[in-house]
C-alpha cells in the first residue's frame, strides 16, 4: 500500500514562503478537475491559503526566537471533513490522500466548517470548499511530490511514502522527535511535526562589582515536575533552557562560589528573558 | 492546445514555463533531467556534504505568473492628457493629470520628434535617461544592451550609477585591501569548503543572507548554512534587528545604536592589542601602518582610548559583551560575515560607512584574513565551481549589444557630459552640481577622486529625460525630490518605459509598454553579472546557463525594449544599424557564439533544450579566496579581474603597498588631509545620529534595510500573493501597508498597538503610512521598514509633499552623501519621529 504524508520540520523552516507562493502559482485561477477547482484571485478578500505558514516570536529584546509553521491539510485519520461531507464529497484515495470531489461538495459549506486547523476554504462564488489535495493531479502524473515540498529549499516540507520503510520520511519518522499539531483535536494527523515552538527561559548573569566581564561558566540549576536540568552560562554569560513545556512550574536556581545563590520561581505559560542577573557577593 | 514547457530564467533562478493555449498555467523551478546534474561533494569532519540535483529559487520567482499578468502592467502606449508638444506641456501637472491610450505610431513618433528637436536645438547631451536595475534577466535585453546600444548611437548624456548597495565596501575598503575591481567586495572562492572545514565562528555584522539570497543566486545557499548550524559553528549576529537568518539559526544577537558599529569595532581592536591576541607574524609581513592604526585605538594619537568601555557609552553594548566577543573571535577560527557579498551590508549606508568597512577587513586582518576559517565571507558565495568556461554576464562589455563582440559594429556615445545618480534632482534643479568620483570605481582606484561637474563645458543641461524603469522613489534618498525635479519645466520632455505602473510612471509625457522577458527571446547564466562581480554564480549549487525561451507572446500592447528601440531607430533613419539585421533570437545566438559554451553544446540542442549545467570535473582543486595571499603565494584563484594576477606582482593585493593598508596608501597620495575618511579609519559620530541636535524632535533611528519578498523594488506591488505575506505587507481596510517593525517600549510610549496605521516623518517628508508591528525583534529607540517599496501611493497626487501610503520610506532618508569625498548614500542615518495616524488615508 501507499499512504503519502508530510513531516514539516519547523527547526529548518526559514519563513521564505516558497510553500505559500508556489500553492498560489499552483491553484490561483488554474482548474485541476476533477482534482481540484481554481483558488479565488489572490490579495482579494477571497485568497484562500491552502498551506499557510504561522510565525511565532517569542522572549523579549535582547533574547528572542522566532519560528515559522507551516501549515496544511493534516489529512487526518479521523477526518472531520469525511463525517460532516454528505453524497461522500470528501473521501480519502488509496494512497491516503484526504480530497473534496468539486462536484459532489457544491453547496456544502459543512465541509468548510469542520476543519479544526482551519485548512479548509469556503469559495462563495463557487459554493464550493477547497483545500490542498498533497498536489494529487501532479502525483498521478508522475511528480514526485507537491509544488510546496520541491520549492522548499531546506527540506522543511519532506513529502513521502510512510508505508515505504526506505523512503525519506519513513526514516525521518524513525528518528523520533515526532509531534503532533493540536494534539488536543484528537483527529489523528497523518502530517507530523518536528520542532514545534516550545517555552524557553534565558538570561545573563553578571557579578555584581565586575560590570564589565561576562561571567562564563556559571551553574545553573532548573527544577521542576518533569525533573531538573543543568546547563552553564557560555561565554557571553548567557544560558538558556530551551524546549520546555508550557505551563509548568519551574525554579531556577544559580550558583557561584562566592556569590549569593539566585533563585526564581516561574511558570512557563510565556518565555522568559530575565535579563541580567546581577550576582551579589556573599557576605560569608 | 496542447500543454507546452518553456525555459526561462529569473534575476533569483531558472525556471519552466508551462503554457496552455498561449497562457502561462506554472512557473516551476527548472525542471533538468536528473542525468545533467554532476554534484560536487564537500567531506569535513567525516561528513560529507552534496547540495540535492535541484534549483532553489527566491521565493517571488512562484509570483512571477501574477507578475506578468498584472493588473497593472503597462498594457498600451499613452499620453499625459494635458501634455501637448505643440502648445502647452504642464509639466506642473506630471504625477498629477491622467493618460490617454495613443497608438504605437503616434506614441514612437511623438518620442523620435521630441528626441530630435531636443537634440537640434541644444545639442546630444541634452538628452539623457538611466535605467533601474535588475527587473528583467537575459543580456540581450538587459538594461545595458538596447538602451545603451540606442542611446550611444544618438550621444547622450549618462548617468553614472553610485553602488548604492555596498557603498562603504567600495568607498572605504578597497583603500585597505584592494579588490576595486570587484566595487570593494572580496572574493568568496571555495569560501564554503573552508567555513565547513574550519569555521568555529561566524560573525554576521549587519548581514541577513537568507532575506538577500547572494543578490541573485535564489536559496541555493540556505542548506549550507543548515549544515553549518548543524555542525554546531557558533553563530553571533550583529544587527538593530533580529534578522531572518538569525531567526533560523538561532545564535547570539548583539544589537548596537545605529551610526556606531565601528566604535564596536574599534573597541574589539582593542582588546586584541591589549592582551595581544592578533596575528603579529600576519601585521607583520601582511599589512602596513599597523602602528599608526594602534595608536590611535589606544588613544595616543586623540587621547581617547578605544576601550569596551568607551564603545559602550556609545554603542549601548555592554562593555563585557564587546569584551567577550573579541576574545571568542580571537579564540576561534572566525569567518567575518558583513554582507552578502562578504562585504555589503546595512551599516556600510550610514554617514562614515566607509570607516565600518575597512574596520571589517582590518578586524580580520589582525586575525590573519586568508587563513583557514578565517574569511570575509557571506555565507551565500563560494560553492565549487568550473570558472574555466566563460559565458558573458550583462557587467561584461562582451555581454552588452551595446558594447559587444557579438555586434558587427558598435557606437561609443562621443558625449562628456555626466550625471550621478543620487542626485540628478539637485544637478538638474540647482545647476552647476560637482562631485567626485566615477560611479562603479571598477578599473581603478584613481577613478574615486575624479572631479565631475554638471553641465559640463560646452554641454547642454538635460532637456530630455528617457526614464526605463520606475524605482527611485523606493531605492534613492530624499525621493521627493524627485517629483520636484518631473515637475520642473526645465524637463522639457520626459518618456517613460517599463513592463509596469511604478511610482515614476505616473511623472511622463508619454509611457511606452514594454514587455516581460517572459515574452521575448533571450539568454543568460543564472546568478550573476559577470563584470565587476565575476563568478558570483558560485553562489548556486550547480552553474546553469539558460535558453530564455519566448514563453508567450508580448501582452497587451507591450513590445520587447529591443523591439521599442529599433521602431525608434527606425524612426530617426538608423534601424539597420541598429539591428544589423538581426531579431533577438538572432542576437542571442551572436551571444551563444562568442562564449566558450558553443564548445560544449551545439546551438540548435541548447535552443531545443534550453539549459547546460557546467558541473564541477572530478579533479576539481579548490582554491579558497585570499588564502594564496596569507600564505605568501601568486594568486591562484580564478578571479580575473585581478589585475595583479598573471604578472609579476601575483602575490600582492589591490592596494597601492600590495598589502593590506591600516594607514592607506591611495588615500595619503589622493586626500592626504581629509578627516571624514582618514588614511587610518577612524570612529566618527554620525553627522544625523545620538548626537545631532535634532536627535530632541527626531528621536527615533529609521533602519530600511534591502527587502526579503522582493528584489528591490521589483515583484511588489504588481504580485498579488505578496500582499498576503504578513511579514511584506499587511492589509488594513483592504489596503497592503508596508509593516513599520517599532520595539513595545517605543510603541507604548506613543499609544501605538500592533496593527495600527502610523505615520513616519521628519523634516525632509511629511509623512510615510506604515502599519505597526510591534516586535522585540527591533532594538528600542530603530524603526525598522524596508526601503524599496514599489509602491509610491500620494494621499494627494502630484503633491510632492503629501503623504505616501505606499510605503517608501527613503523619502525619509537624507540626501547628503556619506562624506566630503564620499558621494555614497547614507540611508541608514535617518532621524525620524513616528505617530498613531488618524488621519486621512
Amino acid at each position: 500500500m501507499t499512504k503519502f504524508s508530510m513531516i514539516v520540520d519547523v527547526d529548518k523552516c526559514t519563513g521564505c514562503y516558497a510553500c505559500f507562493l508556489t500553492c498560489r502559482d499552483e491553484y490561483v485561477d488554474n482548474d485541476h478537475l476533477p482534482y481540484s477547482a481554481a483558488q479565488p484571485p489572490a490579495n482579494s478578500e477571497r485568497g484562500q491559503n491552502w498551506i499557510r505558514v504561522e510565525e511565532e516570536e517569542r522572549g523579549t529584546f535582547p533574547k528572542v526566537k522566532v519560528s515559522y509553521t507551516p501549515i496544511m491539510c493534516q489529512n487526518c485519520e479521523d477526518a472531520p471533513c469525511i463525517e460532516a461531507a454528505t453524497d461522500g464529497a470528501v473521501f480519502r484515495r488509496d494512497d491516503g490522500i484526504v480530497m473534496i470531489d468539486p462536484e459532489k461538495a457544491d453547496g456544502q459549506k459543512a465541509i468548510a466548517e469542520s476543519c479544526p486547523y482551519g485548512v479548509i476554504f469556503w469559495n462563495e462564488e463557487k459554493k464550493l470548499a477547497q483545500k490542498c489535495t498533497f498536489c494529487s493531479h501532479l502525483l498521478d502524473d508522475g511528480w514526485q511530490m507537491p509544488r510546496c515540498a520541491e520549492a522548499c529549499p531546506v527540506e522543511a516540507i519532506l513529502f513521502g511514502d510512510l508505508d515505504d520503510p526506505d523512503s525519506a520520511i519513513s526514516q525521518k519518522r524513525m528518528a523520533g522527535g515526532m509531534e503532533e499539531l493540536n494534539p488536543e483535536y484528537g483527529i489523528k494527523p497523518t502530517v507530523a511535526y518536528v520542532g514545534l515552538p516550545k517555552r524557553f527561559i534565558a538570561g545573563e548573569v553578571v557579578f555584581a562589582g565586575d560590570e564589565e566581564e561576562c561571567a562564563e561558566g556559571v551553574s545553573v540549576m532548573l527544577a521542576g515536575d518533569s525533573g531538573t536540568l543543568s546547563t552553564a552560562t557560555d561565554a557571553f554569560g548567557d544560558f538558556e533552557f530551551a524546549g520546555l513545556k508550557d505551563g509548568s512550574d519551574v525554579s531556577i536556581e544559580i550558583d557561584a562560589p562566592g556569590r549569593k545563590t539566585y533563585s526564581v520561581d516561574i511558570k512557563t505559560d510565556i518565555d522568559h528573558n530575565l535579563g541580567v542577573i546581577l550576582l551579589e557577593a556573599s557576605t560569608d | 492546445m496542447s500543454e507546452q514547457v518553456f525555459t526561462n530564467l529569473t534575476n533569483a533562478g531558472p525556471v519552466s514555463v508551462y503554457v496552455r493555449d498561449g497562457k502561462i498555467t506554472r512557473i516551476r523551478a527548472l525542471d533538468a533531467d536528473e542525468a545533467d546534474f554532476k554534484p560536487w561533494t564537500i567531506e569535513a569532519d567525516g561528513q560529507s556534504y552534496t547540495p540535492p540535483k535541484k534549483f532553489n529559487l527566491s521565493p517571488y520567482v512562484y509570483g512571477e505568473r501574477q507578475r506578468i499578468y498584472s493588473d497593472n502592467r503597462i498594457k498600451y502606449p499613452m499620453k499625459r492628457v494635458d501634455f501637448d508638444p505643440n502648445g502647452e506641456r504642464n509639466p506642473q501637472n506630471r504625477g498629477k493629470s491622467d493618460y490617454e491610450r495613443i497608438s504605437w505610431d503616434e506614441a514612437l513618433d511623438l518620442v523620435a520628434g521630441e528626441i530630435k528637436r531636443v537634440q537640434d536645438t541644444y545639442g546630444p547631451s541634452a538628452v539623457s535617461g538611466m535605467t533601474s536595475s535588475h527587473h528583467n534577466w537575459g543580456i540581450v535585453g538587459y538594461k545595458m544592451g538596447p538602451f545603451w546600444r540606442f542611446f550611444n548611437h544618438i550621444g547622450y548624456t549618462p548617468v553614472f550609477d553610485n553602488p548604492d548597495s555596498w557603498e562603504g565596501w567600495h568607498w572605504g575598503a578597497t583603500h585597505t585591501y584592494g579588490f576595486y575591481w570587484r566595487l570593494g567586495m572580496p572574493e568568496q572562492y571555495d569560501l564554503l569548503e573552508d567555513g565547513l572545514k574550519n569555521a568555529e565562528m561566524i560573525v554576521y555584522w549587519s548581514n541577513d543572507p537568507d532575506s538577500t539570497r547572494g543578490i541573485y543566486t535564489g536559496q541555493d545557499a540556505s542548506i549550507w548554512r543548515q549544515w553549518l548550524k548543524d555542525k554546531g559553528v557558533e553563530m553571533v549576529f550583529i544587527d538593530p534587528f533580529h534578522n531572518f537568518t538569525a531567526a533560523a539559526m538561532d545564535g547570539k544577537w548583539i544589537a548596537p545604536r545605529m551610526g556606531t558599529d565601528t566604535a564596536v569595532a574599534m573597541a574589539i581592536a582593542y582588546v586584541w592589542l591589549t592582551e595581544e591576541t592578533y596575528d603579529k607574524e600576519y601585521i607583520e609581513s601582511r599589512t602596513v601602518g599597523f602602528d599608526q592604526f594602534k595608536d590611535y585605538v589606544l588613544g595616543k594619537e586623540d587621547g581617547e582610548a578605544k576601550t569596551p568601555r568607551w564603545a559602550a557609552e556609545e554603542s549601548g553594548v555592554p562593555a563585557r559583551t564587546i569584551t567577550a566577543l573579541a576574545r571568542q573571535w580571537a579564540k576561534k577560527r572566525t569567518v567575518l560575515s558583513g554582507g552578502a557579498r562578504g562585504g555589503e551590508g546595512g551599516a556600510c549606508r550610514t554617514a562614515y560607512g566607509t570607516e565600518w568597512a575597512r574596520m571589517m577587513v582590518l578586524l580580520q586582518a589582525m586575525q590573519g584574513l586568508g587563513k583557514p576559517g578565517v574569511s570575509i565571507w557571506g555565507t551565500s558565495m563560494g560553492a565549487p565551481f568550473d570558472a574555466s568556461i566563460w559565458f558573458p554576464g550583462y557587467a561584461d562589455p562582451e555581454g552588452r549589444m551595446s558594447t559587444s563582440s557579438a555586434a558587427d559594429k558598435t557606437y561609443p556615445n562621443p558625449n562628456p557630459q555626466r550625471l550621478y545618480r543620487p542626485d540628478v534632482p539637485d544637478a538638474v534643479l540647482d545647476p552647476p552640481y560637482s562631485w567626485i568620483g566615477e560611479g562603479f570605481c571598477g578599473n581603478s582606484l584613481e577613478q574615486q577622486f575624479k572631479p565631475y561637474t554638471y553641465p559640463a563645458e560646452g554641454c547642454s543641461e538635460i532637456k530630455l529625460w528617457y526614464r526605463y524603469g520606475g524605482s527611485f522613489f523606493g531605492t534613492m534618498n530624499d525621493t521627493t525630490k524627485w517629483a520636484r525635479m518631473y515637475q520642473s519645466p526645465k524637463l522639457e520632455f520626459v518618456v517613460n518605459q517599463d513592463c509596469w505602473w511604478a511610482g515614476e510612471t505616473r511623472f511622463a509625457d508619454v509611457i511606452l509598454p514594454a514587455c516581460t522577458h517572459m515574452e521575448r527571446e533571450d539568454l543568460g547564466e543564472w546568478g550573476t553579472g559577470n563584470g565587476y562581480t565575476q563568478h558570483a554564480s558560485n553562489g548556486c549549487n550547480f552553474r546553469v546557463i539558460v535558453r530564455q525561451q519566448k514563453c508567450i507572446e508580448p501582452l497587451w500592447e507591450s513590445k520587447s525594449d529591443y523591439d521599442i528601440f529599433s521602431e525608434l531607430a527606425g524612426k530617426l533613419g538608423f534601424r539597420d544599424e541598429f539591428t544589423e539585421g538581426k531579431t533577438d533570437k538572432d542576437w542571442a545566438k551572436a551571444f551563444f557564439e562568442i562564449s566558450d559554451l558553443k564548445d560544449h553544446i551545439s546551438w540548435e540542442e541548447f535552443d531545443k533544450k534550453g539549459y547546460y549545467i557546467i558541473n564541477v570535473p572530478d579533479d576539481y582543486q579548490s582554491t579558497p579566496g585570499l588564502r594564496w595571499f596569507a600564505e605568501g603565494r601568486n594568486c591562484d584563484t580564478p578571479d580575473i579581474g585581478n589585475p595583479k594576477r598573471t604578472t609579476n606582482e601575483a602575490d600582492q593585493l589591490g592596494t597601492y603597498s600590495g598589502k593590506i593598508e591600516f594607514v592607506s596608501e591611495s588615500l595619503a597620495q589622493h586626500t592626504p588631509d581629509d578627516t571624514e575618511r582618514p588614511v587610518s579609519p577612524h570612529y566618527i559620530k554620525s553627522w544625523e545620529g545620538h548626537h545631532s541636535p535634532k536627535i530632541d524632535k527626531y528621536p527615533i533611528q529609521l533602519l530600511s534595510p534591502h527587502p526579503r519578498f522582493t528584489f528591490h523594488t521589483h515583484y511588489d506591488g504588481h504580485t498579488a500573493s505578496l500582499n498576503d505575506i504578513p511579514a511584506h505587507r499587511i492589509k488594513v481596510d483592504g489596503h497592503p501597508y508596508w509593516p513599520a517593525r517599532i520595539n513595545p517600549d517605543d510603541a507604548r510610549a506613543r499609544g501605538i498597538e500592533d496593527g495600527d496605521i502610523v505615520r513616519l516623518y521628519n523634516d525632509r517628508a511629511q509623512g510615510v503610512l506604515c502599519c505597526a508591528v510591534v516586535t522585540e525583534r527591533v532594538k528600542p529607540g530603530v524603526v525598522h521598514a524596508y526601503a524599496s517599496s514599489g509602491v509610491y501611493d500620494p494621499i494627494d497626487p502630484g503633491d510632492p509633499d503629501s503623504i505616501d501610503r505606499g510605503g517608501c520610506v527613503n523619502m525619509l532618508s537624507p540626501s547628503k552623501l556619506m562624506s566630503k569625498n564620499v558621494p555614497g548614500m547614507a540611508p541608514n542615518s535617518s532621524l525620524i519621529q513616528f505617530e498613531k495616524w488618524e488621519g486621512k488615508r
